[in-house]
């Protein structure tokens, strides 16, 4: 699990406490309660923070070119000629051309559709998934929490990457939804710990007891007092994952498991040109840079969020 | 603590079981014929058809022919590929080399991510730290396919440093490369944990204690504020070490290195389904045993905790 | 009692026992952030003598801790730092010295105990471990003679069955107990000076009591000065010798204790005793001071007090007054010192 996909880097940068939630430290006071002005702050303090402004840049750059290629590119990405095959980066081509002869800046810009696409489809629906799971594990306690952390137990159990490859090839179909989907099945459980721990320490907090003792109802607590107060190190983690879920299907689409051909994917381009790297680099280097660095953005922006949200992390 | 152990190995057979099943079920359930699964592409004759029916028990309810597999599985049989080889020969054939890839990068992660984030947490906001801070999130960034291959084309064929490849038989030297690309992430995340660990245990009262009692500033660090900083960074690295068995996949493929990563890669491909599902089963058990050695580790670092 | 020894005779190796131990002089001290820099120790000055027992008083963020860590050195830097006065022991000012050999003062001759003992003390070390450190680094112990003195200093505090409890964990005792532990360690050396930050907040008022009466009873024994610092005047009137009360980083007045409670030369030091909770005040209603204290980024201008005075006239508005010096052993930083306590 070496690979980007299967480690989730914020369980243990952002929550130490979260990898074995059977363990409780004794004796160590609950985190303080967040002012109501945590998010006006973080964005008051993000505005100037160079990192935040830079990845927030680049994404809408990389959204905007996912939405509308054709803004950055008026060349066909499937018009392709062989006598161009292989041919280096030049002043008319910038990124050269490809095996095929297709235009490398045209497959590039177009690729970034089914990276970002899948990146936000499925941290969305795996966000979804944990946050309602884990805001119900947090807060109920009991069976439910153990049968839900048994349930993502076995999805950690198996390697992300391998799990794909697995489940990818049995499905036989691998197009954007069924990539989508497996990333979703394997995604949601890393941030299901999250939330529900992050939900643990503010069920005990004080305000949410006097609110019980007010008589509020559970589906008020939760969606007033817990969901809001709790959600931050989701929030922070999903911008992560995205970029982690970019990697997983450049990774997976490498592999041969991924999108196929006809699809357009940064993943593919490198897996169909991995022979002959050597004699044409430039079917490594382009793909290979826009990739790195959409994933970068959004490491960088979840980075810069833990930060401006989570003072004591600084 | 027994009770603890107890419990935590009945979780253990849970999701030992449950893995499996899953696993078993992606490989064997959904395709339409798990023969024609087995056999690949090739043509199969009746007769091997029906010796491969009642050899799997393929005329029985699916959750049976779970059964006997993991039956099997238990007594330490994990069936046969198609061409007739047993797969736990394959697996002690392949298995030494992928650890011996996991051994080295787990050194070099351990050595150099250690290093490097504590001397970033003690020179905090400094421009070591800010290197440290910008160079593992651009190393964590980068796919690992991606690194995989621009190491071997910069360090291995431009500037010629080190073999491309580990060579047949591997040598030591020949895995230095895919050895430094395994850990690169790993070794990103060490660093970062460190630092971060390091950092808000620096700010802590009890250190505060430890130099108003008079310490050397290298024992307020190296004693004080290490072991309390080292809890988080040993779950992980007890971790990492069964993740890296299992994340050879793309590192091996890269690096021609016949492992147990590169196996259950091609085994998936050929549709080997006994292979895939043998090797996932061992490397399931090696996750959960990592896990449990990190609980384990914890208590012995952490007298708070308590196992009840 | 004057506020300043010569410095001549600070250096003289005859000079008598009953001489300043430790005396700070217009201790300056800065925090440099983001949002500005706060002045957390504005002038200060004060002294604590052998066998005496000086309370430094104020609310919180008043900076009374301040001056307490410039002089243990934990000050942390950035974003803090000292940039003015001087810090005498026995006569030699420790911000001169070197850092070698300021630690062997530190922990050894002067040393500190603090609010929290569950935080302050290493959670993953035995409190055996963490007193007996003590010895093995300043004294050259040897573990099992550390150990053996650990229990002694166990058994000083009145930790019940010490020799058992020498392997258990900070976790594993009681908030008064942990206190204990904290104070044993701190007295292992046997100092000079002990610094005591709020020692009894975080504890129940019934333990509270227990561990003021021990502190008491070990400057007894020991002849150390100590320094209280805390925002509770009741427990300043039980056992300090002489107080020093401050106010928005800067001290306001000085007086030996009865002295203090008979006639205070400052409103503020008025305002805090009449907050006090009496049992000769029954019936009759609390007073609060009115209003709250400064932030220390945006200090009044003149005397910083005089937002919440009663007493505050014209020339409070615009010059801050400075301690001076209103009779033999008090000191008062206000225009009007003589005026308002003749009411």
């Amino acid at each position: 699990m070496t690979d980007i996909t299967s480690k989730p880097p914020t369980e243990a940068v952002l929550a130490p406490d979260v990898a074995t939630p059977e363990v409780v430290p004794a004796g160590v006071p609950p985190k303080q309660g967040k002012p109501a002005s945590l998010w006006s702050d973080a964005w008051k303090e993000l505005r100037r923070k160079p990192t935040f402004v830079i990845s927030a840049v680049i994404i809408i750059v990389m959204v905007v070119m996912a939405a509308v290629p054709t803004l950055f590119t008026s060349v066909d990405p499937r018009e392709c000629s062989l006598l161009n095959a292989l041919q280096p980066p030049s002043a008319e081509h910038w990124f050269g051309f490809d095996l095929q002869g297709c235009d490398y800046y045209s497959r590039t810009i177009h690729g970034a559709r089914n990276s970002v696409a899948i990146g936000l489809v499925v941290t969305f629906f795996a966000s979804l998934i944990a946050v309602t799971l884990g805001s119900l594990a947090g807060y109920k306690g009991g069976w439910i929490d153990s049968s839900l952390a048994r349930l993502a137990d076995i999805f950690f159990a198996i390697p992300l990457i391998l799990a794909g490859i697995v489940l990818l090839n049995a499905l036989g179909s691998k197009s954007v939804w069924t990539v989508s989907a497996v990333l979703i099945v394997f995604g949601w459980p890393t941030m299901l710990r999250l939330m529900r721990s992050s939900v643990l320490s503010v069920r005990e907090l004080d305000y949410v007891d006097a609110a019980r003792a007010l008589g509020a109802s559970d589906w008020r607590i939760i969606t007033r007092h817990i969901l809001p107060n709790g959600i931050t190190p989701v929030v922070v983690y999903a911008t992560i994952t995205v970029g982690v879920v970019i990697s997983a299907e450049a990774t997976l689409s490498f592999l041969n498991v991924g999108l196929q051909l006809p699809a357009i994917s940064w993943g593919l381009m490198i897996s169909v040109a991995q022979n002959r790297i050597l004699e044409a680099p430039h079917l490594l280097f382009f793909p290979g840079l826009f990739l790195s660095i959409t994933v970068f953005s959004f490491i960088l922006m979840g980075d810069a969020l833990r930060d401006a949200l989570d003072p004591k992390l600084r | 603590m027994t009770s603890y152990i107890i419990r935590r190995l009945g979780q253990f057979v849970l999701v030992f079981f449950a893995a499996t099943l899953m696993i078993y079920a992606m490989v064997f359930a959904i395709p339409g014929d798990p023969i024609r699964a087995l056999a690949g592409d090739k043509p199969m004759p009746d007769s091997l058809r029906q010796t491969l029916t009642q050899q799997f028990h393929l005329d029985e309810p699916f959750l049976v022919q779970y059964w006997y597999y993991i039956t099997g599985v238990i007594q330490g049989d994990l069936g046969t590929s198609f061409n007739n080889r047993e797969v736990t020969e394959i697996i002690s054939e392949r298995f030494p080399r992928t650890l011996r890839l996991a051994i080295y990068a787990f050194i070099i992660e351990v050595i150099i991510g250690v290093s490097a984030g504590i001397w970033a947490g003690i020179r905090k906001d400094k421009f070591f730290d800010s290197l440290v801070k910008v160079s593992t999130v651009a190393v964590i960034s980068v796919p690992i396919f991606v690194l995989g291959f621009m190491a071997q084309l910069i360090i291995g064929v431009r500037l010629g440093w080190l073999p491309v490849t580990a060579g047949n038989p591997p040598s030591l030297y020949g895995y230095l490369l895919p050895a430094i690309v395994l850990a690169s992430v790993s070794l990103a995340y060490v660093a970062r944990l460190t630092r971060s660990s390091l950092v808000e245990n620096l700010r802590s009262d009890y250190v505060r204690t430890a130099k108003s009692k008079g310490l050397t500033q290298r024992r307020v660090i190296g004693v004080h504020t290490f072991r309390n900083s080292l809890i988080p960074v040993v779950t992980f690295l007890a971790i990492d070490l069964g993740a890296l068995m299992g994340g050879a996949i793309v590192t091996e493929t890269i690096f021609n290195i016949p492992g147990i990563g590169r196996a259950v890669y091609e085994a998936v491909l050929a549709q080997e389904g006994n292979v895939v599902v043998g090797i996932v089963t061992v490397l399931v058990i090696i996750y959960a045993v990592a896990n449990l050695v990190v609980d384990v580790m914890y208590a012995v670092l952490d007298p708070r905790i308590r196992y009840d | 009692m004057t506020k300043v020894t010569p410095l001549d005779t600070a250096y003289d190796p005859h000079r008598p026992e009953t001489a300043v131990l430790l005396e700070v002089r217009d201790l300056e001290v800065e925090f440099r952030m983001r949002s500005g820099t706060v002045k957390a120790s504005n002038m200060v000055s004060y002294h604590v003598d052998k066998g005496e027992t000086l309370a430094i008083v104020g609310e919180s963020g008043s900076g009374k801790t301040v001056s307490a860590q410039a002089i243990m050195g934990i000050i942390d830097s950035p974003p803090g730092f000292v940039t003015g006065g001087e810090i005498l022991f026995r006569g030699k000012d420790i911000l001169q010295m070197e850092e070698k050999e300021r630690r062997e003062i530190r922990g050894d001759r002067i040393s500190m105990i603090f609010q929290d003992a569950l935080t302050a003390l290493n959670p993953v070390f035995s409190v055996g471990w963490q007193i007996a450190e003590m010895f093995r680094k300043h004294r050259g112990m040897s573990k099992s003679d550390g150990y053996k003195r650990a229990i002694e200093l166990m058994d000083l505090v009145k930790i019940p069955s010490a020799s058992e409890r020498v392997n258990a964990y900070p976790h594993e005792f009681s908030g008064g107990m942990r206190q204990r532990v904290m104070i044993a360690m701190a007295l292992a050396l046997d100092p000079d000076v002990l610094i005591a930050d709020e020692p009894t907040t975080a504890l129940d008022v019934t333990v509270q009591a227990q561990i003021m009466e021990l502190l008491a009873e070990l400057q007894q024994q020991t002849g150390m000065g100590l320094i209280l610092i805390t925002h509770d005047l009741g427990v300043v009137a039980e056992v300090a010798d002489r107080v020093s009360v401050m106010y928005a980083a800067e001290v306001v007045e000085n007086a030996d204790i009865e002295e203090l409670f008979v006639r205070p030369y400052h409103p503020y030091t008025e305002g805090l005793m009449r907050s006090l909770v009496r049992p000769d005040h029954k019936g009759g209603r609390l007073s609060p001071i009115k209003g709250s204290p400064p932030d220390l980024l945006a200090i009044p201008s003149g005397c910083p007090f005089h937002p919440r005075c009663d007493y505050a006239q014209d020339i409070c508005r615009t010059d801050d007054p400075p301690l001076r010096v209103i009779e033999e052993g008090r000191t008062s930083a206000c225009h009007f010192a003589e005026v308002f306590s003749d009411e």
